[in-house]
């Protein structure tokens, strides 16, 4: 029996070159799926990976109650003080708590690609923030220049910014409210703090008007740092605040964006994988049109129905393979590291790389080979049921 | 019948396969008068193809002159000689060649698809020709439903529904059982005789020379002689 | 018997074959229908907005808010008719759905877009009362919202002077557009500025836009460079940009996902070229001595050129049409699935884009096939050669 099928899979395949534009159609038909689903994947799993990168488990983001996001949250200046004396909150190398008072604002950037500079920009976070804001986040580097000097209109620039965005080298100037702020430095964290710029947090108060903050940022003291605040903020009945432990906030940014990418892979990958499928079932039922006569006559040399049957298949699988592994390196050549910005959750952009994963090459390779014994079984069906007879009489 | 309905004057035809150049037909001059009934016969590649070819106007000759029905055809642009076919020429082969995925009756009205009949004229002319070969009740079949014998036979109402002055016929029974093909033949004798038809077909076989009026011999691209049937 | 019977007889000779392949097609173009109308939404439905309208907001982003102050010195510039201004709420409905709720002065904001129809009363009792709202047709249908309704919607940025961020609304009034354009563009609700200017505890005699009503389109260019003069180098420096401009920039936002969607456009229509081209010059290949049959029978070369052209249409279109139908209808329940929110009905214009599609497809795969049984030498198919 295997050395029916061997020997009878040897035929076919040699044959291929034969016949290489309908053996094609299924390599190009599932290499483009592969490719596509592949590539979508790896771009919800870059922008996913960016922004669960950016939390801490011991730190907590306090923001007014029923904000949901930074952006609407507003805390008076009372507020942050209050805030940054509660309990759970660990004590800093310099004896005050560790806790930034952190401002976002929203600035317009012309991206670097935009085909019409100057009209409209697209928005980026600008983080005014605390000396301890870089304390609570020990992985950001200044990778040129310095960092921004207190009290001064500077600016440093996440590292994400300066590949997507205009203007944001060193040395160079953002505009904002009718003054300009100069860039000195560029920093990188590895999460999604690379796509914001950030500030001294009392020269964006003064600039924006106003006198509190979004959000404070604390450290976490202890294993119950997080009940114990939350405690302790939940008393003080001069506050609305709710508070979330810094790195739910971010994965909670990435429900959307993954959901959105989520169903638009499923639907494409099903859609554009039943047409490949489809291909794939054409191309075979012509591959054994063609060998009617060569199956009629293995079978009449006593060849078994099930050998033929399995060797179709094989065929149909081993071309979905190639198509499949083409298709992901397609994606991998063109979209790994890959550096994109789409809009999270707080309306401004998120710079993050695709990332081209084994476990996403390997998910496409099953569909591949899904697709290929979709499209091989119903032929191999009738090439085992091929009447000799007719088989021999055909042209 | 003195008037020619076939001139074929010093005709030469060389083909090229390849770097090779084969000359098939060597300066043969034929004549077939209006209402004759000629048939070709020879070895395998003498040429009696490729001269049936040149006469159904399939092909065209590498020097000489070829004239049908008053037309010079040897060197009629492609466009004007398929328009030229469509109206005076009748075709015959061997495989029959009908088109599988139409009915008899769909074949037999294919060439009327290039005349400027209205649909119901189409169909009525399909239907008289398929009469005329005796197949009207099989109209409705397709090709694979029908024998060779009945295939063979839409193919000639196909050949006469645009009414040619001349048929040509390639093989017409090479694929057929000796009573069927003398049943063809004896078809294309009636055509011959009462409905005045030219016909000139290409044979190997002896038997269905004899149906014709005359048969002419063809060995390496001449013509031999000429016997009265 | 027809020559369009006579394509499509042979269109369905191998009707496995033809059926996958139309299947394939099929699919291709739901999902081109499906990715164009994404495609759409992100990039050209500001089109059914004119230029009789600008925009003014903050120049670092409309995130800033702008002094109310500004409204005569705007009124003042040349060109300038109406002046309305429109504040974001951060309306959420119920538990933690967002609704756009725009906090306007009901009278200038009805001067700016007649686009908008609701009865005079209607309009009148909005001005008049403190704590009105307005809802847009769409909306009002989704939630089941009756005119004399208390609506309550929380705002998730501004609470009120008690510190509370609930907040509720008497409907007094549903709009509606004039046109189809304009009824797709009523999902948001509209509250009196005087009243939540008061009530709430953070802003003051803001608001986040201003819409400048222009005499005339022509002006549009002068009014933006006399607006944006007036207040360069102060602090609140604006930025003025025609209403379609402003749509556009909103899509911005989304950044490169609509480059994402052209690639995969380009990946399925590459890949469909190649199945469908493959089935044609499969099916001229086979039907070589019946193209010469053809051929003999008096039809000329460009005749059968264009049967295997119209064959490839047939397919291209028969399939096509099949997809964009489908798209249409899978586009219509997501949209009445998500209640009108992603609103995806394939428009006339991904339609017309289809169809373009599909004659330029057809084109591209019965082109070669074509030539070669236009090229097709008569004597030669005969021979078998």
């Amino acid at each position: 029996m295997l050395r029916q099928i061997l020997a009878v899979t040897g035929i076919n395949i040699r044959a291929i070159p034969q016949r290489w534009t309908s053996s094609l159609v299924i390599v190009i038909g599932l290499a483009g799926v592969v490719a596509v689903f592949t590539a979508l994947l790896a771009m919800a799993g870059g922008f996913e990976n960016t922004l669960r990168a950016t939390g801490r488990n011991d730190a907590a983001i306090v923001m007014r109650g029923g904000s949901d996001a930074e952006l609407n949250s507003v805390l008076d200046r009372a507020s942050d003080d209050l805030i940054e004396q509660a309990a759970g909150i660990r004590t800093g190398t310099d004896g005050r708590p560790e806790a930034s008072a952190e401002m976002m604002i929203i600035a317009e950037l012309m991206r670097k690609d935009d085909a019409r500079p100057g009209v409209s920009g697209a928005n980026v976070t600008v983080r005014g923030v605390e000396p301890a804001g870089f304390a609570l986040r020990p992985q950001l580097k200044i990778v040129a220049g310095r960092t921004f000097t207190p009290g001064l209109r500077e600016l440093i620039v996440g590292s994400g910014l300066v590949r997507q965005f205009q203007g944001t080298g060193v040395g160079q100037t953002v505009r904002m409210r009718g003054t300009d702020w100069t860039i000195v430095g560029i920093f990188a964290a590895g999460d999604s703090h690379d796509s914001e710029m950030w500030t001294d947090i009392n020269v964006a108060r003064t600039t924006f008007n106003r006198t509190g903050s979004s959000s404070v940022l604390v450290a976490l003291e202890g294993p119950d740092g997080l009940d114990r605040l939350k405690a302790s903020l939940a008393g003080d009945p001069r506050l609305t605040v709710d508070v979330v432990r810094e790195r739910d906030y971010f994965i909670g940014q990435t429900r959307q964006f993954r959901q959105n990418i989520g169903v638009l892979a499923g639907v494409v990958t099903i859609i554009m994988g039943l047409g490949a499928a489809f291909a794939a079932l054409n191309s075979m039922y012509a591959a054994v049109a063609a060998r009617g006569k060569e199956i009629a006559t293995l079978r009449a040399l006593g060849f078994g129905g099930a050998p033929v049957a399995v060797s179709v298949l094989i065929e149909s699988l081993l071309l979905a393979l190639i198509g499949g592994v083409l298709g992901a390196l397609v994606a991998y050549l063109l979209f790994n590291d890959l550096t994109v910005s789409t809009m999270g959750q707080s309306f401004t952009q998120v710079v993050f790389d695709f990332k081209v994963t084994p476990q996403l090459v390997q998910r496409g390779l099953v569909i591949a080979v899904v697709i290929g014994m979709v499209g091989g079984l119903l032929p191999a069906v009738r090439a085992a049921r091929l009447p000799v007879t007719t088989g021999l009489r055909e042209l | 019948m003195s008037e020619s309905m076939v001139q074929v004057t010093n005709v030469t035809k060389i083909y090229e396969r390849g770097t090779q150049q084969v000359e098939v037909l060597h300066g043969l001059t034929l004549q077939i008068p209006r209402g004759d009934f000629v048939a070709l016969m020879g070895p395998s590649g003498s040429g009696k193809t490729t001269l049936l070819n040149l006469i159904g106007g399939l092909d065209q000759p590498t020097s000489g002159e070829v004239w049908v029905g008053g037309s010079r055809i040897d060197r009629m642009p492609s466009g004007q000689l398929a328009a030229w076919r469509a109206r005076n020429v009748g075709f015959v082969f061997q495989f029959y060649n009908l088109i599988p995925v139409l009915t008899a009756e769909g074949n037999v009205e294919l060439p009327l698809l290039l005349t400027k009949l209205s649909a119901a004229q189409r169909r009525k002319n399909a239907a008289v020709a398929l009469q005329v070969v005796g197949l009207a009740d099989r109209a409705g079949h397709k090709p694979s439903e029908l024998s060779g014998g009945q295939e063979q036979r839409v193919a000639i109402a196909r050949a006469l529904v645009s009414d040619p002055q001349i048929l040509v016929c390639d093989e017409p029974t090479g694929d057929l059982d000796r009573k069927t093909a003398d049943d063809i033949l004896g078809l294309l004798q009636v055509l011959n005789r009462d409905h005045g038809k030219t016909i000139v077909m290409v044979t190997h076989d002896p038997k269905a020379a004899e149906f014709a009026r005359r048969t002419l011999h063809l060995e390496k691209g001449q013509l031999l002689e000429q016997s009265a049937a | 018997m027809t020559k369009t019977g006579f394509v499509i007889a042979n269109l369905f000779r191998k009707r496995t074959r033809t059926i996958l392949t139309l299947l394939s097609v099929t699919m291709a173009f739901l999902l081109f229908g499906l990715l164009q109308s994404v495609n759409y939404l992100f990039s050209a439905g500001a089109d059914a907005l004119g230029a009789t309208r600008l925009m003014t907001q903050a120049r670092v982003s409309f995130t800033q808010s702008l002094p109310l102050s500004m409204v005569p010195k705007l009124e003042s510039v040349p060109g300038v008719a109406r002046v309305a201004y429109s504040q974001w709420f951060g309306g959420i409905w119920q538990d933690n759905t967002p609704v756009f709720v725009f906090s306007v002065d009901p009278a200038r904001y009805h001067d700016v877009y007649p686009e908008y129809v609701m009865p005079e009363a209607q309009w009148r009792e909005f001005a008049r009362t403190r704590t009105a709202m307005v809802a847009g047709r769409q909306i009002a249908d989704k939630y089941g919202w009756k005119v004399g309704q208390h609506i309550p919607i929380s705002s998730n940025i501004y609470p009120q002077k008690n510190g509370s961020k609930a907040w509720a609304f008497d409907l007094v009034g549903i709009f509606d557009g004039k046109d189809e354009d304009w009824k797709k563009r009523t999902n948001q609700v509209l509250i009196n500025h005087d009243y939540f200017d008061e009530a709430n505890q953070f802003v003051k005699g803001r608001t986040n836009f201003y819409i400048l009503r222009l005499t005339d389109a022509d002006k549009a260019q002068s009014v933006i460079r006399t607006v944006d003069a007036m207040f360069e180098n102060s602090l609140d420096e604006t930025k003025t940009q025609t209403e379609k401009e402003f749509n556009l920039s909103f899509v911005k936002q989304l950044g490169d996902i609509g480059l994402i969607v052209r690639w995969i456009l380009f990946a399925v229509f590459f890949t469909l070229l190649l199945v469908v081209g493959n089935t044609m010059a499969q099916s001229v290949r086979e039907r070589i001595p019946e193209l010469a049959v053809l051929k003999t029978l008096g039809f000329s070369d460009g005749a059968v050129l264009g049967f295997v052209i119209a064959e490839a249409f047939a397919l291209c279109a028969l399939g096509g049409l099949v997809g964009l139908v489908l798209a249409s209808l899978a586009g219509a329940a997501l949209e009445k699935g998500t209640g009108g929110q992603f609103a995806l009905h394939l428009s006339g214009w991904v339609w017309l884009l289809g169809l373009i599609t599909i004659v330029l497809m057809s084109l591209a795969v019965g082109l070669l096939p074509g030539l070669r049984a236009q090229r097709l030498r008569i004597v030669d198919a005969l021979a078998g050669r």
